[in-house]
């Protein structure tokens, strides 16, 4: 188990927050009277029922030790490469080195993890699968898109597998000072790229005029950015107390994952855009797919990782 | 238990949504009739609906390809209780629609797949007859459409691993035979109400 008085404190300001969440959200259900209103009310509901669950899972298996968030997360890794994978076009080809990704390197890469065997953990996927996801295709026998195919099968791995699994891989770093801690560490980096999103969507309702990209994601606003990201810092630097870092650091750090997981967001919509759909999917209610809830993740939790490796290590 | 245990390993390969469209999913004698790109149709639409109606609907197959004195055999006759009828050589004596027929009399539901044989890339072929010759033979069953979307990336005729893929699987609006409705007339009307649930 890994409670102790710090990891049950953000578990109780996690309950407290969710709490307030349905409270508005059941205030404001009564109050909005427009037709649009009520539209986006009922989503804000639908997306803090989920939430609810959301938090549930993660909690629950930060609670049960190390290898519970990292099944966890090999879990919605596979959530999420199905849902990339069923967005792009793969041909018959494709099936065989497709099996292989989802059965034999996805479990592979996590099982790495789970006996803290670093060196393959970084390797496995960007040079190995890289190397064997042509290699299968070529003996497949179909040419056509042959390099488009390949590429996207890598990128799925890359993006559903290889970086999102450096969220759990924190809980195999001897970090300095903090024997026993890594859970928060985990804690720390989910938390403040969920609500980094959370609080750009609010804030973009309440003072977003102007899209960052609006041919990529019209929701995306520099006022939601900004206000968003800046309440995400300080949440971040209040919450020093849980981690390593002292309050300027976790501020630099939580400032790290706003950005990246904007990027996140920005470059999977793209690829959704580009394949003509709104979400990846409509497995979380409100949310849309796995993919659509991790995006920001998978590509904050490499950089935040390594950052915490080179410093805190 | 096979049969549910399958079930679930299918919904777990392709997070399935069923979506009724034009019916709900309630008791009463149906024929559902879906396009047919992958042999995991049958189980994906079978497990779509609810645990009461499983019970009472059976999948129709070709004798030919599940007989073979193997699994298949045994996931036939055993796991799902398959309807089998004749495809290659129809007599008087092996006529495909008395099995039919005689299943519908006893007051089960079926899946039928009236293209007759799997179809690779994923289009609708035309329907044999034999969905014609339920529907005059029996007025009063209703026959509900069947769209199974992406399955044929999940399992594609050759292969025997399944790669994960979302797929969806729509129920249209129960269709019956016309007064005085001929054959291809209907023939076409019921492929086109099917291939209206693709989803966009």
């Amino acid at each position: 188990m890994n409670l102790d008085w710090q990891t049950l404190w953000l578990f109780g300001g996690m309950l407290g927050l969710l709490t307030v969440a349905s409270i508005i959200g059941a205030v404001l259900k009564v109050r909005v009277h427009t037709e649009d209103g009520q539209r986006v009310v009922d989503n804000l509901n639908a997306r803090t029922r989920a939430w609810w669950v959301m938090c549930a899972v993660f909690g629950g298996a930060l609670a049960l030790g190390r290898k519970a968030p990292v099944i966890m997360f090999a879990f919605t890794s596979f959530l999420a490469l199905r849902e990339f994978i069923t967005l792009t076009p793969t041909r018959r080809a494709d099936h065989r080195a497709l099996f292989w990704a989802f059965f034999i390197i996805l479990p592979l890469h996590y099982w790495t993890l789970g006996i803290r065997w670093y060196g393959l953990f970084v390797i496995l996927i960007p040079v190995y699968a890289f190397l064997f996801i042509p290699m299968r295709n070529a003996l497949a026998g179909d040419t056509e898109h042959f390099l488009e195919r390949t590429a996207k099968t890598q990128w799925g791995l890359m993006v559903c597998v290889y970086c999102v699994s450096h969220a759990p891989a924190l809980l195999i770093l001897n970090v300095k000072g903090m024997p026993n801690g890594n859970a928060r560490l985990l804690f720390f980096l989910v938390c403040i790229t969920q609500l980094s999103d959370v609080l750009q969507y609010v804030w973009g309702k309440l003072c977003g005029k102007h899209p960052v990209a609006p041919r990529l994601s019209p929701n995306k606003t520099i006022g939601g950015l900004v206000g968003g990201g800046l309440s995400a810092i300080a949440v971040g630097a209040a919450l020093w107390w849980s981690t390593p870092f002292t309050p300027l650091q976790a501020a630099g750090m939580s400032a790290v994952i706003v950005v990246m997981g904007f990027f996140g967001g920005l470059v999977m919509s793209a690829i959704k855009r580009d394949r003509g759909v709104k979400d990846y999917g409509e497995l979380i209610p409100g949310h849309g797919g796995v993919l659509d809830r991790i995006d920001s993740l998978c590509f904050a939790a490499p950089v935040f990782f390594h950052l915490v490796r080179w410093i805190w290590t | 238990m096979t049969a549910s245990l399958l079930a679930w390993f299918t919904c777990f390969l392709t997070g399935v949504r069923a979506r009724w469209q034009g019916c709900a999913p309630i008791a009463g004698q149906r024929v559902y009739f879906a396009n047919h790109t992958s042999n995991l149709d049958f189980v994906l639409l079978w497990a779509s609906l609810p645990a009461e109606l499983r019970r009472t609907t059976r999948p129709v197959g070709a004798r030919d390809y599940w007989e073979d004195g193997g699994v298949r055999e045994w996931l036939a006759s055993r796991v799902f209780r398959a309807v089998l009828i004749e495809r290659r050589t129809v007599t008087r004596e092996n006529n495909p629609l008395v099995p039919m027929l005689d299943a519908l009399a006893g007051g089960e539901s079926l899946i039928l797949f009236p293209e007759g044989t799997r179809n690779p890339d994923g289009e609708v072929n035309p329907f044999k007859p034999g969905l014609f010759h339920i529907a005059r033979a029996r007025p009063e069953v209703a026959l509900v459409p069947v769209f199974i979307e992406n399955l044929n990336r999940v399992l594609p005729k050759g292969e025997f691993l399944p790669v994960p893929m979302l797929c969806s699987v729509s129920f249209g609006k129960p269709l019956r035979l016309a007064e005085g409705e001929a054959k291809l007339q209907f023939l076409t009307r019921v492929r086109e109400a099917l291939m209206a649930l693709r989803p966009q």
